[in-house]
C-alpha cells in the first residue's frame, strides 16, 4: 500500500469545475475521483459533454475563468495542490511538469508564427538557456518525433505541414522539457487513421523512454485497450467507474461501461451480434435527474435508483464503480444483459 | 514579392488617369474664366484672349488634357492660376506640415487606439471596457471641425494652455490639439477594432496551447494574441495614413495648418484648377502607396498571404 502511495504521481478527488452560464449553472465536471501512477497510461472515456476536456484542462487550470470555476475538489501532483498554486507557480508548472497537447493540431498550432519559434518558445520559458541552445534543442525534438528535412521544417509555418506532422510537432513541444505527465486531449480524432496509428505509438514510445505518465482522453475503446493500463469512465461530468483495462472491458460493473462495450465491435467474442446503442441522450448538465444520473437510461434500474445518488466505492481492490448495483454484478447474482 | 510591389506600382498609372480625366472635366464645366481670374476686373477683351491662347486654355477639352498629362508624366503639375507659381513649388512648400501633422496623429491613433482596445478585451465588461466603449461611440458621432473648435476654445481661450491655432515655431505644443482632433475618429475606430480581433484572437485554441506551455499572461496577448489580432488593425492604420498624409482638410482649415490640405482648400475657393488637380493627384499617389506598404506588412504578419512563392505542402 505504502509502495502505491509513492508511486502515485497525480491524484484528483472529487472535482467539481461548473460554468455559470446565462441559462444556468453547468456542472461540466461534478465529482470526478481517479489517481494516476509513475510510467502508467490512462484512458479516460465517455461520449461527448460527458466532461473528459474539462477534467483535462481543469488539472492545468486553463478553464477561462469567467464563465468556468473549480468550484470544489483537490488536485494533487506529487502531493502538491495545483489548485493552491499562484499564478507565478502555475506558469513555471504549466508546460514543464505536466504538459498538454489537443484534439486539433490544425487550430492549437499558432499560425503565425514558425514551427521551431513555438518550440524554442516552451524550452526558453521554463530552462535558461540561450537562444542557440533552445535552437538546438528544439531541433533534436523535432527528429525526436520523427519530422524529416529538419532544417527547412524548424523554419515553416503551421499551414506548411500536414495533420500528422502538426501533431508530431504538438508532441515535440509538449515534451520539450520532459514532463512527469502528457496529458493528450483526443489527440487522433482529427487525423486520419494511419495517421492515429503512427501518433499513438508515438506518444507511447516517447513515454516507454522518458518514463513519464499519459493520460490519454478519447471516446475510442480501441485505443483505450491498446494503450490504456488503467481506464477512467465519465458520464454527465461524473467518474462512474474507474478500474484496470481489463476490468473494465471484460468485468465493467457500471451498467453505462456495460452499453459502452455492448457498443463496439469485438472481434474476441465467438458470436456475432449486431451493435447495441445505449438507448436515450445524456442528461442536460444544468438541470440533473435526481437520484442516480444515469438511471432514465438504465435497463438495471430499481426503484431505489431514483432516490440515491451511488457514490463512486471501492467495490474490490483498485476497482471503483458508482452504481448501487455494483455488488450484483460483481457476485454474478446480477447477469450482464445480452 | 518584387514583381508583386512593380505590379503594384504600375496600377497606379490607370488611377491617376482616371482621377485626372474626372477632376479635369469638372473644372472645364465650371463657367469660370481663368484669363478673368489671373488679370482680374478691367482686362480686356484683348488682352484676355491672347492669355488664354498662351495658356492653350481656349482649346478644346481633349488637347488640353494631353498636354497637361505629358506635363504630369515629365514631374511638370503646371502653373497656378491665382499665384502665378508652379504647382510643383506650392505642393512642396506644404507637404512638409501635412505629414508632420500626420505622423503625430497617428502616432496617436496607434498608441491610445491599440492600448484602448487591448485593455477593454483583455478587461471585457469591466469599468475600462465600459469606458472605452462610450468614449469611442462618442467621439465617432461628433463632427471633426466641432471638436476642433471645442478644444481651441476650451484649451486655447478659456485655459489658455495651449496655443489655439497655426503653426508657431513649429514646437509641440502647436501640434497637440490638431494632432488629438485629426486622430480622434480613427483612435475609436483603432480601439473598436482592435477590441474585437483581439477578442476574437483570444478565443482560438492556440491561445489555450500558449497557456499550457507556461507562458505569461502578458506574452500571451502581447505576442500569441496580438501578432494575429493585428492584422486587419494594420489595415485599417495603413489606409488612414494614406488619408491623413493627403492632408486633412477640415482640421487644417479649423487649426490654420499651413498643410495642403488647407492649401487644397482655398484653391477650391479661389477656383485655381491646376492646384486642386495637381494636389489630388499627389494624395491619390500616396494613398495608393500607402496601401502597397500596408499589403507588404501584412504579408510579414501572416505568413499565410504568398504573393508569388509558392511552398509545397507536406
Amino acid at each position: 500500500m505504502d509502495l502505491q502511495q509513492n508511486n502515485k504521481i497525480l491524484e484528483v478527488k472529487n472535482l467539481k469545475t461548473y460554468f455559470f452560464t446565462d441559462g444556468g449553472v453547468v456542472k461540466a465536471v461534478d465529482g470526478v475521483s481517479f489517481d494516476l501512477n509513475v510510467m502508467e497510461t490512462l484512458g479516460i472515456v465517455g461520449e461527448t459533454g460527458s466532461g473528459k476536456s474539462v477534467t483535462a484542462l481543469s488539472i492545468l487550470r486553463l478553464i477561462k475563468q469567467p464563465p468556468g470555476k473549480i468550484v470544489e475538489g483537490e488536485i494533487l501532483f506529487k502531493g502538491r495542490n495545483i489548485l493552491d498554486m499562484n499564478i507565478k507557480e502555475l506558469q513555471d508548472f504549466r508546460g514543464n511538469r505536466i504538459s498538454m497537447i489537443f484534439q486539433d493540431p490544425m487550430t492549437s498550432l499558432n499560425p503565425v508564427f514558425t514551427i521551431g519559434n513555438q518550440i524554442m518558445e516552451a524550452i526558453i520559458a521554463h530552462r535558461n538557456v540561450d537562444k542557440k541552445t533552445a535552437k538546438q534543442e528544439s531541433l533534436k525534438l523535432l527528429e525526436m518525433v520523427g519530422i524529416p528535412d529538419l532544417k527547412r521544417r524548424f523554419n515553416s509555418y503551421p499551414h506548411e505541414f500536414s495533420g500528422g506532422m502538426r501533431q508530431r510537432a504538438m508532441i515535440a513541444m509538449a515534451i520539450a522539457n520532459s514532463p512527469n505527465i502528457l496529458i493528450a486531449d483526443e489527440p487522433t480524432t482529427a487525423l486520419d487513421v494511419t495517421i492515429q496509428a503512427q501518433i499513438l505509438e508515438l506518444m507511447h514510445e516517447l513515454k516507454e523512454k522518458t518514463k513519464s505518465s499519459i493520460i490519454i482522453i478519447t471516446h475510442d475503446l480501441g485505443v483505450v485497450a491498446k494503450y490504456a493500463d488503467r481506464v477512467m469512465v465519465m458520464y454527465a461530468g461524473k467518474t462512474v467507474e474507474f478500474s484496470d483495462v481489463d476490468t473494465i472491458f471484460y468485468k465493467p460493473c457500471h451498467p453505462y461501461t456495460l452499453g459502452l462495450m455492448k457498443s463496439i465491435t469485438r472481434l474476441d467474442e465467438a458470436k456475432r451480434e449486431h451493435l447495441k446503442p445505449i438507448e436515450g441522450n445524456p442528461p442536460s448538465l444544468i438541470d440533473l435527474p435526481r437520484g442516480c444520473i444515469f438511471r432514465v437510461r438504465c435497463k438495471y434500474a430499481i426503484d431505489k435508483c431514483k432516490n440515491i445518488l451511488p457514490p463512486l466505492l471501492e467495490i474490490e481492490k483498485g476497482h471503483f464503480t458508482s452504481c448501487i448495483r455494483a455488488e450484483e454484478f460483481l457476485s454474478g447474482s446480477l447477469k450482464r444483459k445480452k | 514579392m518584387l514583381y508583386f510591389i512593380l505590379r503594384r506600382i504600375l496600377q497606379i498609372i490607370p488611377v491617376i488617369i482616371g482621377v485626372t480625366l474626372i477632376l479635369f472635366i469638372l473644372m472645364y464645366v465650371i463657367p469660370e474664366d481663368p484669363a478673368q481670374l489671373i488679370l482680374q476686373k478691367g482686362a480686356t477683351p484683348e488682352a484676355l484672349a491672347n492669355l488664354r491662347a498662351k495658356m492653350g486654355i481656349d482649346r478644346p477639352l481633349h488637347v488640353q488634357y494631353w498636354r497637361y498629362m505629358r506635363g504630369l508624366f515629365s514631374g511638370d503639375l503646371g502653373t497656378s492660376y491665382r499665384y502665378g507659381r508652379s504647382v510643383n513649388s506650392i505642393l512642396a512648400q506644404h507637404y512638409p506640415y501635412s505629414i508632420r501633422l500626420a505622423f503625430a496623429a497617428i502616432i496617436l491613433e496607434i498608441i491610445i487606439g491599440l492600448f484602448a482596445g487591448i485593455v477593454s478585451a483583455v478587461k471585457k465588461y469591466s469599468f475600462w471596457d465600459s469606458l472605452v466603449t462610450i468614449s469611442t461611440t462618442i467621439v465617432v458621432c461628433v463632427p471633426v471641425y466641432w471638436l476642433g473648435m471645442i478644444l481651441q476654445v476650451t484649451f486655447g481661450l478659456k485655459l489658455g494652455w495651449l496655443p489655439m491655432s497655426g503653426y508657431g515655431d513649429g514646437s509641440i505644443k502647436y501640434y497637440i490639439l490638431p494632432a488629438i482632433t485629426l486622430a480622434s475618429v480613427s483612435i475609436a475606430y483603432v480601439a473598436r477594432m482592435m477590441r474585437s480581433t483581439m477578442l476574437e484572437a483570444l478565443s482560438n485554441d492556440y491561445i489555450v496551447t500558449a497557456y499550457a506551455k507556461g507562458l505569461s499572461q502578458f506574452k500571451v496577448v502581447g505576442k500569441h494574441a496580438m501578432k494575429n489580432a493585428l492584422i486587419p488593425v494594420v489595415t485599417l492604420v495603413g489606409l488612414d495614413l494614406g488619408a491623413l498624409m493627403g492632408g486633412a482638410i477640415l482640421t487644417e482649415t479649423v487649426f490654420n495648418w499651413p498643410g495642403v490640405g488647407r492649401t487644397l482648400y482655398l484653391a477650391v475657393l479661389q477656383r485655381d484648377a491646376p492646384v486642386v488637380i495637381g494636389g489630388t493627384i499627389i494624395l491619390v499617389s500616396i494613398f495608393v502607396i500607402m496601401n502597397l506598404i500596408v499589403d507588404i506588412i501584412y504579408a510579414w504578419l501572416d505568413p499565410r498571404i504568398r504573393y508569388e512563392k509558392r511552398e509545397p505542402g507536406l
